[in-house]
């Protein structure tokens, strides 16, 4: 790893200070993400701003039908959150299959969608749920936040403080981990609210994480698995590589979304 | 450089760390406990899991500056007199081949039965196998690791 300066900052603010006089700072969350890269030495940042004891970005509170979760929350209390299992419990199943018990305890939600791995889980229930996210100066809808591979609409420099999700009445995510690295291989989110259903797939575009909005059409007619059977996704644009081509691919996100319907609770 | 404090194996130490050290660097190199293993440098083999705050987290993707303040328990930590019971569980069961991935086990195995018993849950071997995905073993095939760590969860 290349020498950096190590800053800790406990609020959004200071953190977003100290970042605006680094030369070329980057905030650390939980480093599940960040530190692997700096060790590879395919990011060399010169500050690193530490906001793991930063309390205003951490918990979550639940109020009229929607969730919202601090960026700093770690991936094991979205999964052991009693109050949120009750109300949404798609999305604690979700983060309870990210990476294994020490990634959770240390990996954040914040730092999964500043980052935007075209194969990471929290994108799928974002976009799925039209979630906001919150950073230090705005508000961004989920549909104008994730704008391809690890690019994201935050500017340099921008916090992300929270992300408030809509509760759906019913809810999925289906997973289909890549052997080796057990990232998503493809991943579905669907989601079924009174105004219609959402559908997110994450790990099968060469775009990053994206709707598929002939399934949504379908399904908010009809919410069974049976109601996209004839439906398919075309393999052109989906990643191809040594454990999937994009055909196989395609055909993953007609399965998933299909069990993940059927599924949904 | 950070000046940093924290508490291992119930002992305080601490002072000035690069900004770029490991928690790992600190507990091998500047502490000379060599029980905690690295056996990647993709943060994917968890031969290096340790407890920070009760917790287990893999000690190579966390910097010693971060752990300023920290109560961390390493394998060298576990054994109260005798063999803590997961220990004993690995050498009851032949948990174990090179040895290699056994302190990250252990520190992991020790995690998981502390959460399940606390939440109420049955640590099944389906629950085990599941729990272990961030910890590679290259020797035994798991079978006996699973079988060690189900035996702890019944003494623990
Ligand atoms: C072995 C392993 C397996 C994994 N498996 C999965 C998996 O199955 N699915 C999955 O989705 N992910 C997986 N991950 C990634 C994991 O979820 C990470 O926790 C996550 O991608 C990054 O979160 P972090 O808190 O660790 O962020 P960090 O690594 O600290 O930061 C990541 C990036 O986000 C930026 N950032 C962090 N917080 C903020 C913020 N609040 N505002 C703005 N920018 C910010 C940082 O500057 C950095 O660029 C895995 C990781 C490992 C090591
Ligand atoms: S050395 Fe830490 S996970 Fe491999
Ligand atoms: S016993 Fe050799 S790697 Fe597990």
């Amino acid at each position: 790893m290349h020498s950096t300066n190590y800053h800790a900052a406990i609020t959004a603010a200071e953190a977003a200070s100290l970042l605006s006089s680094a030369e070329d700072g980057a905030l650390l969350a939980g480093g599940q993400t960040l530190l692997p890269t700096m060790k590879a030495r395919l990011a060399a940042p010169s500050d690193l701003v530490d906001i793991s004891r930063a309390e205003e970005l951490r918990g979550i509170s639940i109020t009229d039908g929607a969730a919202t979760i601090g960026a700093m929350t770690t991936h094991a209390e979205v999964a052991g959150h009693a109050a949120l299992r009750s109300a949404f419990p798609a999305l604690c199943d979700l983060a309870g299959r990210i990476g294994d018990p020490a990634v959770r305890h240390r990996g954040t939600i914040g730092g999964s969608l500043a980052n935007n791995d075209p194969a990471a889980c929290y994108p799928a229930a974002v976009l799925g749920t039209g979630a906001i996210i919150s950073t230090n100066t705005r508000d961004i809808a989920a549909d104008d936040y994730f704008q391809g591979l690890f690019a994201t609409a935050l500017d340099a420099g921008e916090v992300i403080t929270s992300i408030t999700f809509p509760i759906p009445r019913a809810a999925n995510y289906q997973k289909f981990a890549q052997p080796a690295s057990r990232f998503a291989l493809v991943g579905v989110f669907v989601a079924q609210f009174a105004e219609g259903v959402r559908v997110a797939v994450t790990g099968a575009s060469e775009e990053g994480v994206f709707r598929w909005t002939d399934a949504e059409t379908s399904l908010s007619s009809d919410f069974t698995a049976d109601a996209i059977g004839g439906l398919s996704v075309r393999s052109q644009g989906m990643i191809s590589d040594l454990h999937g081509d994009g055909s196989y691919r395609a055909n993953l996100v007609q399965v998933l979304t299909a069990r993940a319907v059927a599924a949904a609770s | 450089m950070s000046e940093i404090k924290m508490t291992v194996n119930g002992k305080p130490v601490g002072g000035d760390v690069a900004d770029n050290m490991l928690l790992v660097e600190f507990i091998r190199e500047t502490l000379r406990l060599t029980g905690t293993h690295v056996g990647c440098d993709t943060s994917q083999c968890g031969a290096c899991v340790v407890h920070v705050d009760g917790k287990a987290v893999k000690s190579c993707t966390m910097l010693a500056a971060a752990a300023d303040g920290a109560e961390v328990t390493t394998i060298e930590g576990v054994a109260n007199g005798g063999l803590h019971p997961m220990q004993k569980a690995f050498n009851d069961n032949h948990g174990l081949q090179c040895g290699f991935c056994t302190p990250g086990m252990i520190m992991s195995g020790i995690d998981m039965v502390n959460r399940y018993k606390a939440e109420g849950k049955t640590l099944d071997e389906a629950a085990i196998r599941h729990e272990l995905e961030g910890n590679i073993c290259r020797c035994t095939g798991y079978h006996n690791i699973v079988k060690s760590i189900s035996q702890a969860a019944g003494e623990m």
